[in-house]
């Protein structure tokens, strides 16, 4: 299963991603995406610097679907902290400040 | 209302100060998550699935047209424009920025709001009677034991760091709408046989994983010996409450393991080691803080309710809402209007900025500018006078605010469930959305009569599943959101549990399942026989037969 990590931005908590190269991003379909346990892990240990750092809290490695050409999280919960509450789809905003 | 004192304000103050200087130190790198988590969540600061949510309390339920208004601002200035209103009287805001939330919170104490002991193991919004102070048959305002008892626990350095979390509830009134009986402290006013007035006091209640309907440890306390009595409880509970297992540290497992008698035992021993000393409260603060809940100046009012009852005949829908919002005031010529937050598909409780800073104003022109938010998640003004209520009427329809269904299936409460929380299950708003579809025929509804639903996301339980008349729980099956229902719950003055009808079910099969359920009740159900009672008298067997299927009445995931 292709992974990617999610976590919350420590200044203002909003769902965050790794991007391909360690950096951040707000929105799931910029996040990279890793086919393997491998990378995985060793991005999951960057992630954890960023805590250290005080940028992120809380990261970790959710499933993804890839197929389709779009990344998209496996489960309610994860589909939930991607596109905001299914009940108010009217205040979407990711962490980039799109929408809303 | 209470005012605060200068104490209060610096007491506040400092706090907010606190909190900014953690929060720099917390983005500046010096404080980690692990050591800041726990000041974030003295103010009512969590993390949830989306972004940091802020708790803030409203003590008692009781709120002026102001903190409504300053509500509305924090909503459309920290958050995107709309808050939550809980079951436990306060309202949340869910996308809230770490580094605003200093100047969020001292914006909330110019109106003498705080998010302090909205979170973590301490004694948390005291909350009450919604129509406390405005209902003939009350004892006495419970809003004056509340105060004492909130002064007296915010901040009390023994009891800030107890095993869990404390709940205090304080009713008045016979008739239970504080559902006292299922918090750690349930205070029922009531008269003694020299006609005295006191309080029965309850202990070890509580929803949950383990739901509990408290016990009476003392059956009058005299009201001077509150602080001393309730004290007390805490130090014993303290004590001898489990810190090293979260699922058994709140009161009422202690008070199961020891027994209701020795725990009685205990608390009356340390009662009577402190009552004498400076615990009990003075006659002239009770009186002090009576007079902030004075009744305010009422004018000498006729009797409006024949007129009312023209405009009730000349229009159907007012007529509806009259029986279902109105309740009667103490005061002639007065009423007490509910706000319910239960349009069809409105988010349970939920309520924009616009309609916050709406319901401020109203408030102002026909309630005295003060108003409640109770425990089903609807709001209240209690001061209407008769002669206002079919223009408040009018008003409160376009701003939805008007639904007649107070008490009636479609008035659900519900958590923020899955999506919102953390600590979720599975989604509750959508379950109440669906079965609010399903229940339009508003003379149906009507027929239908008292039916609580209450819905949670999980086994925390904070839409209070155990308790509603149909409770709806959300499980996880393998990745998979599925619904457990139980039926026969009640958290009124005779609280029960409510029993588990049988397996989970998915979501689309969840209104299918109330509809069997109603349709059943309606069937069986004798003259004008309430589903409570309905269920009581005739039990289990043809509900979940109409659920399941006859066959199926065993089975039991
Ligand atoms: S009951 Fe569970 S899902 Fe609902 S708000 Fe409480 S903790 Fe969250």
């Amino acid at each position: 299963m292709s992974q990617m990590i999610i976590a919350n931005r420590l200044i203002d908590g909003l769902v965050i991603y790794m991007g391909p190269k360690g950096e951040w991003v707000g929105s799931i379909s910029e996040g990279a995406v890793f086919e393997n346990e491998h990378d995985a892990q060793r991005w999951l240990v960057v992630a954890q610097q960023a805590v250290e750092d005080s940028v992120v809290v809380d990261p970790y490695l959710i499933d993804i679907d890839a197929g389709g050409g779009k990344s998209l999280p496996v489960g309610a919960r994860e589909t939930i902290r991607a596109f905001g509450p299914s009940v108010r789809t009217d205040l979407l905003e990711d962490a980039e400040g799109n929408g809303g | 209302m209470y005012r605060y004192d200068e104490f209060d304000h610096k007491l506040v103050q400092e706090r907010v100060q606190q909190f900014r200087h953690q929060v720099k130190r917390r983005l500046s790198g010096e404080l980690t998550e692990d050591q800041f988590k726990p000041l974030r969540l003295m103010n009512g600061l969590y993390l949830q699935l989306h972004a940091y949510m802020l708790r803030v309390n409203v003590p008692y339920g009781a709120m002026t047209s102001r903190q409504m208004r300053k509500f509305a601002h924090v909503a459309r200035t920290y958050d995107r424009g709309f808050g939550h209103f809980t079951t436990r009287q306060n309202i949340q805001y869910n996308w809230v920025k770490l580094e605003e939330t200093p100047n969020l919170l001292a914006e909330l104490a110019e109106v003498e709001v705080t998010g302090i002991q909205s979170s973590g193991n301490c004694v948390r919004n005291i909350t009450s009677d919604h129509y406390a102070g405005r209902i003939k048959d009350e004892l006495a305002d419970p809003r004056v034991y509340c105060e004492l008892l909130r002064q007296y626990t915010v901040l009390h350095p023994e009891f800030s760091f107890l095993p869990r979390k404390f709940k205090i509830a304080v009713t008045g009134s016979p008739k239970d709408r504080a559902a006292v009986a299922l918090h750690d402290i349930g205070l029922r006013m009531h008269l003694n046989d020299s006609g005295k007035l006191g309080f029965e006091v309850l202990v070890g209640g509580g929803q949950g994983r383990t739901p509990v309907i408290a016990k009476t440890i003392r059956e009058w306390l005299s009201p001077e010996h509150l602080m001393a009595y309730v004290e007390a409880i805490l130090r014993v509970y303290n004590l001898n409450g489990r810190r090293d297992n979260i699922h058994k540290a709140r009161i009422k497992i202690i008070v199961n393991q020891l027994g209701i008698d020795r725990y009685r035992e205990l608390v009356d021993q340390e009662f009577d080691r402190i009552k004498g000393d400076v615990k009990g409260i003075p006659e002239a603060e009770i009186q002090r803080i009576k007079a902030y809940f004075a009744p305010p100046e009422y004018e000498e009012l006729p009797d409006f309710t024949d007129k009312l009852s023209t405009l009730r005949l000349a229009d159907k829908a007012f007529d509806l809402w009259m029986s279902s919002n109105v309740a009667e005031h103490k005061i002639r010529g007065y009423a007490i209007v509910n706000l319910t937050l239960k349009a069809p598909d409105r988010v349970p409780g939920d309520i924009t900025a616009t309609a916050m800073d709406a319901v401020a104003d109203l408030a102002d022109e026909y309630s005295l500018g003060e108003m409640r938010v109770n425990h089903r998640q609807n709001l209240v003004f209690v001061d209407v006078k008769q002669m206002d209520l079919h223009n408040l009427w009018q008003k409160l329809g376009p701003l939805e605010l008007a639904t007649p269904n107070l008490g009636q299936l479609t008035d659900m409460i519900t958590c923020p469930g899955l999506d919102y929380c953390n600590l979720a299950n599975a989604r509750s708003i959508p379950v109440a959305q669906d079965i609010n579809k399903h229940f339009v025929d508003v003379d149906r509804l009507i027929a239908i009569g008292d039916f609580t639903v209450n819905i949670s996301g999980c086994m925390n339980a904070c839409g209070h599943h155990h308790v509603g008349n149909v409770g709806i729980l959300g499980v996880d099956k393998h990745g998979t959101e599925f619904f457990q229902l139980t039926l026969g719950g009640s958290s009124d003055e005779g609280a029960s549990l409510g029993d588990r009808l049988g397996r989970a079910l998915p979501q689309e099969e969840v209104p299918a399942a109330i509809e069997a359920i109603v349709d059943t009740y309606m069937d069986i159900r004798e003259d004008d026989e309430r589903f409570l009672d309905t269920y009581r008298r005739i039990g289990m067997v043809p509900f979940k037969e109409a659920v399941y299927g006859s066959a199926d009445t065993k089975v039991v995931v």
